[in-house]
């Protein structure tokens, strides 16, 4: 198999990007095809329908189902308060009435002469999709959302949790290998996001989420302290959604491992600059990581950057991350690609690379067990 | 209700079929086979695999399929393609034999594969019902919703509104019974809008076969807001299930709707001489096509990155599940979340850091197409495999049940034999086959490692043989025995199928080094071994694939091989490329919970079998 290689993280100092932004049902465009928009800014609109509130008047009011109509005091389509009557019975003694109140305030959407049931609808809500990232409208899809493309410095991250947030990149650690100690993060990191170095320990998240910051990058992070900080297992990687004070990023994966030269250089040459994060991750079908964008100044754009990179497959002296145990998170360069499949300590065979690291040793890794270091 | 019987109306192919290519496309691999007629026989003969190309940046599946099938060109010198088109059919009658096919075919569960959600009034019995209807077809299914599922009624809406399934089924109540609460779960789903999870553009592809009175105010009430099909009640009784009706519809709207919004997916429907089937339904049509050729009881597994489906046929009743979140890449922290870490560490023969374990699994759920480089590795994920395997089994047998809610005549004898209805049909005393499938299983380094495996985690009784699919092309041969049975028996038997061997497992325990039977195993050379299987002992006796042994065990007093307690039992033992495996660590299997003397058993069970390298 030709592309028997993970495909890599891009790790790139200028890139042309394109984000959809899209309503989860029809609403509203706001802005124009070559419109600059900035990451806070609504760009579409619409209306999320209320919640939905059943009640069997049949039942409650003790009538049967194709009887109902004659005792709603509210009908079809009209609004109505919380506590306000919706229907009521009609008996010769006034003591003996029955009213049935309304749970919510909407509007009575439909009543069903079969359930005796009426649905009750809470006003809608609106919805706002925001440009995510600072850049100009370059497509438009009427009525449904747009795309937006910027000009940036793009790094991705293996796993996150969080959704989309925007914040000054402030760097809390001295070297890729540096665990991040609680006494790095400081006040004045409130609403920032946050550069550390190999790993990330329980203290820190907890003072991260104290302070406010709005995001966090680390090599890694221990599965216990994301299970403590989540509140469960996460069985799937499926994120984005999190709601736990910050947006996490993690660039190499799960233990202790020195952020890659490359991304803690490329981070640290933009500390001071606006970035729009995401901590969104789904490894399943439509793979999406977690990703740092942070768009270029007018001035400082050198050439156009290529809008997706393709690659045709690996070659010799691709920089390669090895990404299982034993050699897990060391880079080097691919120094060989032997054809023949290879017997490897399972006694699985499979087809290997030869990676060299920077102290000179040559490594024998499974194809599969490497990722490509994009953007290089 | 029969595998075979939910597939629609079998093309007519007017033309001899001599060569065939096939794939599956799979959520991240599209696999190739080809399979020619060689003298009276179909084979398989070469096969190639590609990408999958229904995300982005291809967004068309059929450039995964060109390109597997061009790997096979490749490699046999067949030319079967012209472009973007498969040569249809062979030339070999125009003198050029060794260009195009006959047919070309396909299953897939590409994208997810079929995401249903199905709803029913009492949920174990219609809900249970549904659901067996759709996961026989080859769905998942994402939620069942029922009058009496516990949740409050806005509750439930919401959930239909926050669902985003491929396509609904709708059952509930028996034909002439009260129509009311069906009528309210129609109320729901149309007060819900549901939406489909490909496409804005198109309605969701709903189904109702639910008690037929209802149909008319079904209709009135969701006929505008759902692609609404009406078919036969699944549960027209309580005494009796009739699921092939709304299986064919869930076919057809599969075809109709579905696929239509997966990228490239009308061209590919262009492309198949046969209809496109889900991969899980392509799996259960093979299984249950053996399962009566050769009169069996048989469980098969398939245990992949994301999910593992457990199929079964019992007295000729056909069931599968899906477990959706068990997997063994894109699944496997779910594995550690629903078995617990002390589950998956008690089947490793050495001590191991908790924090470790627990991070190296999480890396692989983030990397999820990497491979254990190390031996320690390689039985961390045969660890989490016989859990996988374990759970997604207990999961089975609750769903392959009789029906619920049935009224049972008693008689007099009953009367010390209470049976509830809705027992489950999985009775391992009477299971004659295991089928394993799925990279773990199928590329396991040694075989006898898959034997083991699927031994320790379904704990087999009795004596059971053991199989795998040698390279993964059960969907290719269910979706070809739909138009040629012949040919997707040969290739069954010859290509895909690998027996293990059989194993033979005394019921019942002792206690460590005590008889649990003796035994005497004649082997087809008149060679015969006469000795004792003790309590904690695993022995293994090659015998040849296609060799079949005698054996007699003659079992200790409170000992069962099936006949009773104590009872001799003498019958003929299937060989395989592991050969005979006699498990006298006892039934129900337990290991010791002080960890070292855990680690020193599994290292002597392993050791007895020569499970792994010498490290």
């Amino acid at each position: 198999m030709a592309h028997s290689y993970t495909p890599g993280l891009t790790v790139t100092e200028q890139a042309v990007i394109r984000r959809r932004r899209q309503l989860p049902l029809p609403g509203q465009v706001l802005v124009q095809v070559g419109d600059h928009v900035q990451a806070n800014q609504p760009v579409a609109r619409a209306e999320l329908p209320g919640k939905v509130y059943p009640i069997n008047l049949a039942n409650q009011l003790g009538v049967a189902p194709d009887e109902i109509k004659e005792y709603l005091v509210k009908k079809e389509g009209e609004a109505i308060q919380s506590d306000e009557i919706l229907a009521e019975s009609k008996p010769l003694i006034k003591w003996l009435k029955t009213e049935i109140r309304s749970p919510v305030t909407g509007t009575v959407e439909s009543l069903s002469t079969v359930t005796g049931q009426v649905l009750l609808r809470e006003p809608p809500r609106i919805l706002e999709v925001l440009g995510y990232v600072n850049g100009s409208v370059v497509e438009v899809q009427p009525k449904q959302g747009v795309t937006v493309e910027t000009t940036c410095t793009l790094i991705q991250g293996i796993f996150g949790i969080g959704g989309e947030t925007w914040g000054t990149v402030i760097l809390a650690a001295k070297s890729p290998g540096d665990v991040l100690r609680p006494d790095q993060v400081t006040a004045d990191m409130e609403g920032k996001i946050v550069v550390g170095g190999s790993f990330l320990p329980a203290e820190t998240l907890t003072k991260a989420k104290q302070l406010g910051l709005a995001g966090l990058v680390v090599g890694g992070i221990h599965d216990k302290d994301l299970r403590a900080l989540l509140g469960y297992d996460l069985g799937v990687a499926i994120t984005g959604t999190e709601q736990v004070g910050f947006t996490l990023i993690l660039t190499e994966g799960f233990g202790t491992i020195p952020m890659a030269q490359k991304t803690f250089e490329l981070l640290s040459a933009h500390t001071g600059e606006k970035a729009s994060i995401s901590g969104a991750t789904q490894i399943r079908a439509g793979v999406i990581r977690p990703e740092i964008i942070i768009p270029k100044q007018a001035g400082a754009v050198s050439g156009r950057g290529a809008a997706t990179p393709q690659r045709e497959g690996i070659r010799i002296g691709d920089p390669v991350r090895i990404i299982r145990d034993p050699l897990f998170g060391k880079i080097g360069q691919v120094s060989a690609l032997p054809s023949d499949l290879q017997k490897i300590p399972t006694e699985s065979e499979v087809r290997v690379l030869e990676v060299k690291f920077p102290d000179g040793q040559v490594a024998v890794i499974p194809r599969a067990n490497i990722e490509v270091i994009e953007g290089a | 209700m029969t595998a075979a019987s939910q597939v629609s109306a079998h093309p007519s192919i007017t033309h001899p079929l001599n060569v065939l290519v096939a794939t599956d496309c799979g959520s991240t691999t599209t696999k190739a086979i080809l399979i020619e007629k060689v003298g009276e026989e179909y084979r398989q003969t070469f096969r190639g695999e590609a990408p999958t190309t229904v995300e982005a940046p291809f967004e068309d599946v059929t450039r995964g399929v060109l390109n597997a099938i061009a790997e096979i060109e490749e490699l046999s010198g067949r030319k079967i393609l012209d472009g973007d088109k498969i040569l249809t059919p062979n030339r070999a009658a125009q003198g050029d034999p060794k260009r195009g096919v006959d047919i070309y075919i396909s299953t897939s569960s590409a994208g997810g594969g079929l995401q249903m959600m199905v709803t029913g009034v009492v949920q174990n019995m219609t809900g249970e019902s549904a659901q067996r209807a759709a996961l026989g077809a080859g769905a998942i299914v994402i939620d069942v919703l029922a009058s009496n599922d516990g949740r409050l009624p806005h509750e439930k809406i919401e959930r239909i509104r926050t669902m985003r399934p491929d396509m609904i089924l709708m059952s509930g109540g028996t034909d002439g019974g009260a129509v009311t609460h069906v009528v309210e779960m129609a109320e729901y789903i149309a007060a819900a809008e549901p939406r489909p999870r490909f496409g804005a553009t198109y309605k969701l592809p709903l189904i109702y076969a639910g008690n037929k009175d209802a149909q008319g105010q079904v209709k009135s009430i969701l006929g505008e807001k759902a692609a609404l099909e009406v078919t036969e009640n699944i549960r027209p009784v309580l005494e009796r299930e009739n699921l092939a009706p709304a299986r064919h519809k869930i076919h057809d709207l599969f075809l109709e709707h579905v696929m239509q919004q997966a990228p490239g997916y009308k061209k590919l429907i262009e492309m198949a001489g046969a209809p496109i089937m889900p991969t899980p339904a392509a799996v259960g049509v093979i299984m249950e096509t053996i399962a009566k050729r050769e009169h069996l009881n048989l469980i098969g597994v398939d245990i992949g990155g994301a999910t593992t489906d457990v199929f079964s046929v019992f007295e000729g009743v056909f069931n599968r599940t899906v477990s959706a979140n068990l997997g063994m890449s894109y699944s496997v922290s779910n594995v550690l979340a629903e078995a617990g870490l002390a589950n998956i560490m008690r089947w490793l023969p050495f001590a191991f850091d908790e924090q470790t374990l627990r991070n190296r699994i999480k890396n692989k759920m983030i990397r999820p197409t990497t491979i254990p480089q190390t031996l320690d590795e390689l039985q961390i994920e045969q660890a989490i495999a016989r859990e996988a395997l374990r759970l997604a089994l207990i999961h089975h047998k609750s769903l392959a049940t009789g029906l619920k809610g049935v009224q049972q005549e008693r008689t007099i004898s009953d009367v010390f034999e209470q049976q509830t209805s809705g027992k489950t049909l999985i009775d391992m005393l009477k299971l004659d086959l295991i089928v394993g499938s799925g990279g773990i299983l199928s590329h396991a380094p040694r075989r006898n490692q898959s034997m083991l495996m699927m031994v320790d985690a379904y704990e087999p009784i009795g004596f059971t043989m053991l199989s795998v699919d040698s390279i993964f092309m059960m969907p290719h041969l269910g979706v070809l025995s739909t138009i040629d049975e012949k040919a997707a028996t040969d290739v069954f038997v010859r290509d895909c199928m690998v027996y293990l061997g059989t194993c033979v497992a005394p019921i019942g325990r002792g206690k460590d080094g005590e008889r649990l039977a003796d035994y005497e195993l004649t082997f087809p050379d008149g060679r015969v071994v006469r000795d004792r299987l003790k309590m904690g002992e695993l022995r293994l006796f090659p015998l040849g694939l296609d060799q079949k042994a005698t054996i007699t065990m003659h079992p200790g007093k409170h000992i069962d091989l099936g006949q009773g307690l104590g009872v001799p039992v003498t019958r003929d033992v299937q060989g395989g490329v592991v050969g005979v495996l006699l498990d006298g660590r006892g039934r129900p299997l337990q290991l010791p919970a002080d960890q070292q003397m855990r680690v020193s058993v599994l290292t002597r069970w392993f050791q007895a079998i020569d499970l792994y390298p010498k490290a």
